[in-house]
C-alpha cells in the first residue's frame, strides 16, 4: 500500500500539486486519471522519488519515503518496477540484457539463475521469439511488453506505468492493459497508472483518482464513474461521445 | 561493469583507429611535403625536413589536432548517445532502478580513454612514417636525410610532454561531451545542439589546456 498524505509540489510560482491525499491499495491498479498539465506526471514522480514534494509525505507499506536513509531509500527502489511512456528500453542491450539488468544490478543471482528468471518473465509477457532481438527491431507493444517484463523481473512490490497505452492501436491497448492487470493480482502488487485513456480507466480501473488543476478532484472505482454527479469527472469522462453514448445507454437499462 | 568499459573501448578507441590513422599518415606526408617546399635555401640540410616533420606531429599534430578532431568524432558520439538516453527516458530509467545514472555513463568512458595515449602513439608513427615517404618517394629528401633529422636534437622530455598533454586531452574528452549529453533537456533537435555545442567547449578547453601546459611544461 502507498501512501499519499497532503502532497504539495511548486515548481517556481506554479503550484503543481495541491495538497494530494489518497491510498493506492497492494493487489489492485490504481489509476490516476486527468487532462494534461493536471500534475498526473509530477504526482507519479514524486512517487518515484524523482521530485521531492515541498510538502507532505508519501509512505510505501508505513516506511516514509522522505525519512528514509540513502542506503534505505536506494534499497527501496530496488522493490519498485516502472514502466515509461517511451518504454526507456536501453538501445544497445537485447530483450534478454534488458530483462535481465535489474537482476545484474542488484542481485547475487548466478547467470544460470538470470537467464531462467529472465527466461520466465519473457515468456509470461509473450515474447517467446525476441529473447535476441534489440529493442529497434520491436514494434511499439512489443516494447511495452519488454518493458513490463523488466519491471516485474525483480518481483517489485510497487508497480508504476506512465501512460502504457501511448501510441498503441486500441488492441494492442487492451492486451497491455491486461497483462498489466492480470501480474498486479498474480503477483499482489500495488499498481499505479497515469493515463488519460478512458479505455482503460473502463477495463482495469480497480480505483481510480481524478487529478484537475493539482487537486485531488474525485476518487473511486469504475462502475462509479458512471453514477457520480461530481462535474469535474463527468466534464473531463463525457467529453468523449462515446461515453456520453455508454452512459445513457446504462442509464436506460437501470 | 567491465563489459560496459570494453564496450566504451570498442566504441571510443577501437573505432576512432581507423580515422585518426588516415589523418595522421596523410597530414604527416603533407607536413614533411611543405617543409620540403620551403627549403629553398641550399645551405639549409635536407634532413631538416625529417626534424621538422617530427618535431610538428610529436608535439602539437598528435596530441592536440588529433584530440580536436576527436572532440568532433568521440565528444559528438558521448554526447548524441547519452543525450538520446536522456530524451527516451533511459537516464530516468536507471534513476528508477536505483542506480547511480552519472557513474554508470561516465566513469567506462574515462577509463576507457585511459587508452587514449596509445590512439596518439600511433599517430605519432604513422605521421612520421608518412612524412618519410612523402620525402623519400617524392624525391624530396633521401631515406638516410630523413632518418638523420628525426634523430636531430631529441629531446625524450617532449614526448613526455605530448603524453601528459595527451592524459589532460583524454579526460576533458570523456567529461565535457559527457556533461552536455547528460544535462541536456529537450528533444532530438536539442540532442543535435548539444552535440554541436558540446564540440565547441571541448575544442576551446583543448586549445586553452593545451597553452597552459605548455606555457608550464615548455618555458
Amino acid at each position: 500500500m502507498i501512501e499519499v498524505k497532503n502532497v504539495e509540489k511548486s515548481f517556481g510560482n506554479a503550484k503543481v500539486l495541491k495538497g494530494v491525499s489518497t491510498i493506492f491499495e497492494t493487489g489492485k491498479t490504481n489509476l490516476i486519471i486527468g487532462q494534461s498539465g493536471s500534475g498526473k506526471t509530477v504526482l507519479l514522480k514524486s512517487l518515484l522519488g524523482i521530485h521531492t514534494p515541498d510538502k507532505g509525505t508519501i509512505s510505501f507499506d508505513g516506511r516514509i519515503y522522505s525519512d528514509l536513509t540513502p542506503d534505505e531509500k536506494r534499497a527501496l527502489r530496488t522493490e519498485i518496477g516502472m514502466v515509461f511512456q517511451g518504454s526507456a528500453l536501453f538501445d544497445s542491450m537485447t530483450v534478454e540484457e534488458n530483462v535481465g539488468f535489474p537482476l545484474k544490478m542488484f542481485t547475487n543471482k548466478s547467470t544460470a539463475e538470470i537467464k531462467e528468471r529472465v527466461d520466465f518473465v519473457i515468456d509470461r509477457v509473450d515474447l517467446k521469439e525476441a529473447h535476441h532481438k534489440k529493442p529497434s527491431e520491436l514494434s511499439g507493444g512489443m516494447q511495452k511488453r519488454v518493458a513490463i517484463a523488466r519491471a516485474i523481473v525483480n518481483n517489485p512490490k510497487y508497480l508504476f506505468c506512465d501512460e502504457p497505452n501511448s501510441g498503441l492501436d486500441p488492441k494492442t491497448s487492451i492486451i497491455i492493459d491486461n497483462l498489466i492487470h492480470e501480474i498486479t493480482v498474480e503477483y499482489n502488487i500495488t499498481t499505479v497508472i497515469n493515463t488519460h485513456d478512458m479505455n482503460s480507466v473502463m477495463e482495469i480501473g480497480e480505483k481510480i483518482i481524478f487529478l484537475k488543476k493539482g487537486i485531488l478532484a474525485w476518487e473511486g472505482t469504475k462502475k462509479d464513474i458512471f453514477k457520480t454527479d461530481n462535474e469535474a469527472i463527468t466534464d473531463f469522462v463525457y467529453s468523449s461521445n462515446l461515453f456520453k453514448k455508454i452512459r445513457k445507454a446504462q442509464n436506460k437499462e437501470e | 561493469m567491465r563489459t560496459l568499459i570494453f564496450k566504451e573501448i570498442d566504441d571510443l578507441i577501437i573505432d576512432s583507429l581507423g580515422i585518426v590513422c588516415f589523418i595522421s599518415f596523410f597530414v604527416g606526408g603533407v607536413v614533411s611535403i611543405q617543409t620540403a617546399l620551403n627549403l629553398t635555401n641550399p645551405l639549409i640540410p635536407k634532413y631538416l625536413i625529417g626534424f621538422a616533420t617530427r618535431q610538428s606531429v610529436i608535439l602539437e599534430f598528435a596530441p592536440t589536432f588529433i584530440s580536436i578532431i576527436m572532440a568532433g568524432k568521440m565528444g559528438s558520439f558521448i554526447t548524441s548517445s547519452i543525450g538520446t538516453m536522456r530524451v527516451t527516458e533511459q537516464i530516468d530509467a536507471l534513476e528508477v532502478m536505483g542506480v547511480n545514472s552519472l557513474n554508470y555513463l561516465v566513469f567506462p568512458k574515462i577509463i576507457a580513454l585511459l587508452l587514449y595515449p596509445f590512439v596518439i602513439g600511433i599517430s605519432m608513427f604513422l605521421g612520421i612514417l608518412g612524412g618519410w615517404i612523402a620525402a623519400v618517394y617524392g624525391g624530396f629528401a633521401s631515406s638516410n636525410d630523413f632518418i638523420t633529422g628525426i634523430q636531430q636534437e631529441f629531446i625524450p622530455f617532449h614526448i613526455a610532454y605530448a603524453f601528459i598533454k595527451t592524459f589532460a586531452f583524454a579526460l576533458i574528452l570523456a567529461t565535457i561531451p559527457s556533461f552536455h549529453g547528460y544535462y541536456m533537456k529537450g528533444g532530438a533537435l536539442e540532442v543535435g545542439k548539444a552535440s554541436t555545442v558540446s564540440f565547441v567547449w571541448t575544442a576551446v578547453t583543448i586549445i586553452l589546456v593545451n597553452y597552459i601546459l605548455t606555457q608550464l611544461l615548455l618555458t
